[in-house]
């Protein structure tokens, strides 16, 4: 039996990195397989302690590659055992043959990924560029504002991941170094109370129940791949209400509150910054400033489920605000697109309401890039140029160098 | 809250210095965050890192621009990055020197601004053996801050972070290295 380390909540100063390993401490996953790469190998360092520490009673894999430590985890999910890993940036880019294996198979694992920007130019640094080239590979998608919600959203996922509506792998991001390597307060839960949540994986189909052998992965030709896609499509439409129930049973089991979306003073506001990850902390700040200083009423939509993404909770907070401008921010490009991948996603809730508000978008943050205060209050005094009849460009960037 | 910006070269400890102080005020219970501003590593090259400190809850994960606080542990760095900086002449300063607040403000025509001098570097020096100033500052910067947090709580936290690193000795050393510079701070 593995000891017990925290025995009731605990506040501590911890990085987005130890709270993501603290959480999977607390899961005790059976497989764990991952391959370094920053900002995420002092993720997997401190899971290795723990390991080798006798703190976890999980199989530890230290693979050759990104691509290889999906493929243990999805040989290791196949064969009944709740699998984990994290990885970053340019190790996403890598594993994205195999992140449709896992979706494709319906393989429930649980990812961190810490946002990093791709090449070229080498950067090390936080952006979603990452995750959002990995957008259509069958993945649930949670995106963390910071180290506390990564904790949350982990211990979350593995619910969500296992449910029998699902079965779909998820991973949740967090900004590279700007949440992954700071130090704030984090709240732990109790490992008793974590492992109670997450509850036993109830293996389905699997590859080591030998008296009832079935094939997975197999071979499906043009009679019918499709059938499984159509499938895959039905699982993340489950997913939307499973997430949202899972969020629900954590509210009423630890008091924190989980939904698709965070509103944030978006009630009586006449501006709407859509944005996911850490900047809408920032915005939060920003959001208050502009109240007390200039009475300017801006409100933030913050984006958690990325994938399935939220249209309906969308729309309705922006239906029952004064909206008159909508900012999206992208912390990623979708070059030719329009504007960023966030940006089509709002666009796309607005077609499906038949509803038509001035909106434009906001490039930043790529390669770890500052996005301070004075950037968001920029964006602001954009929109209020927006609503007042001003033509701007849909694409915007912030604390560019020009 | 209180933005802190840190000025030291790569190897000297501030990142560290910087963990310690927001796990000790964390402990405390209370709010804070520590940011380095991760470049291209190397040792002996100028490097910042950030604290902010508060009573409510901090939601900001941006670089600190203007920072309340200046910490300079290494005294080289005066003439060589701009450690003024985003401030204004309500900033309080602390810095690694052997000079005192005026001779600080006469050579570098700081205006406005409350300066603190201790010289670390001399601490570092006497009770470590070594140039090791980011423990000594801490101890400046904590007498500085007023009763934000409690010395005791950073001993702790020192002792949390390098118990297991480094001898009883050493440990001692860096105790006694945080009292002296908590005392020896001087203001104008």
């Amino acid at each position: 039996m593995r000891p017990e380390l925290i025995k009731e909540v605990t506040y501590v100063p911890y990085s987005g990195n130890m709270a993501a390993a603290e959480a999977m401490r607390q899961i005790n996953p059976d497989v764990v397989a991952a391959y370094p790469i920053t900002p995420q190998t002092e993720l997997m360092q401190f899971f290795a302690d723990f390991v080798a520490n006798g703190l976890v009673d999980s199989e530890y894999i230290p693979v050759e590659s990104e691509h290889s430590a999906m493929s243990a985890c999805v040989g290791a999910a196949a064969a009944g055992s709740r699998a984990m890993t994290a990885t970053a940036g340019p190790g996403l880019a890598y594993m994205w043959e195999v992140l449709g294996i896992a979706s494709g198979m319906r393989l429930p694992i649980v990812m961190t990924v810490v946002n990093r920007a791709l090449s070229a130019p080498i950067n090390i640094h936080g952006d979603q560029s990452d995750m959002m080239g990995a957008r259509d590979q069958g993945w649930i998608m949670l995106f963390s504002e910071n180290a506390e919600e990564q904790y949350d959203n982990l211990i979350q996922a593995i619910r969500i991941a296992e449910d029998e509506r699902t079965r779909l792998p998820v991973m949740v991001g967090m900004d590279g170094f700007v949440i992954s390597h700071a130090i704030e307060r984090v709240r732990l839960l109790p490992d008793r109370a974590v492992e109670e949540f997450v509850g036993e994986l109830k293996p389905m189909y699997p590859l080591l129940d030998v008296d009832n052998p079935v094939t997975h992965g197999a071979v499906a030709m043009t009679d019918s791949y499709m059938e499984f896609k159509r499938q895959q499509r039905e699982a993340m439409t489950n997913a939307y209400k499973v997430i949202k129930e899972v969020g629900e049973a954590f509210e009423e089991a630890f008091g924190r509150k989980y939904e698709h979306i965070e509103t944030y003073k978006t009630e009586d506001a006449d501006y709407i910054l859509v944005i996911t990850g850490s900047a809408a902390g920032t915005a939060k700040y920003v959001v208050d400033k502009l109240r007390e200083e200039k009475s300017i009423k801006a409100g933030l939509i913050k984006i958690r489920t990325f994938r399935p993404f939220p249209y309906n909770d969308v729309m309705d907070a922006i239906e029952a605000s004064n909206c008159k401008a909508i900012g999206i921010f992208d912390r990623a490009e979708t070059f030719g697109g329009a504007s960023g991948p966030l940006f089509e996603e709002v666009a796309t809730t607005q077609y499906l309401r038949r509803k038509y508000y001035p909106m434009t978008g906001f490039i930043y943050g790529l390669g770890g890039r500052d996005t301070n205060v004075n950037h968001i209050e920029e964006a602001i005094d954009k929109l209020m140029r927006l609503a007042a009849g001003e033509e701007i460009p849909l694409v915007n960037y912030l604390n560019l160098k020009e | 809250m209180i933005e802190i910006r840190w000025h030291a070269r790569g190897g000297q400890g501030a990142v560290t210095a910087s963990k310690i102080l927001a796990s000790a005020v964390i402990r405390e219970g209370k709010y804070a965050q520590s940011n380095p501003d991760y470049g291209a590593e190397r040792s002996g090259a100028p490097l910042r890192a950030y604290n902010r400190v508060s009573e409510k809850p901090i939601t900001l994960h941006c670089m600190v621009l203007n920072p309340d606080i200046v910490v300079v542990v290494d005294p080289t760095l005066l003439k060589a990055v701009p450690f003024l900086e985003g401030t204004d002449e309500n900033a309080i300063l602390v810095i690694n020197t052997d000079k005192t607040p005026q001779e600080v403000r006469e050579k570098y025509g700081i205006k406005g601004r409350k300066i603190y001098t201790v010289d670390a570097t001399k601490i570092a020096m006497e009770e470590l053996k070594r140039p090791l100033m980011n423990v000594p500052m801490l101890g400046a910067l904590v007498k500085v801050l007023n009763g934000l947090v409690d010395i005791k709580t950073v001993e702790e936290d020192i002792k949390k972070a390098f118990g297991k690193k480094i001898s009883e000795n050493a440990l001692a050393a860096n105790v006694r290295a945080l009292y002296r510079a908590y005392e020896e701070v001087q203001s104008e």
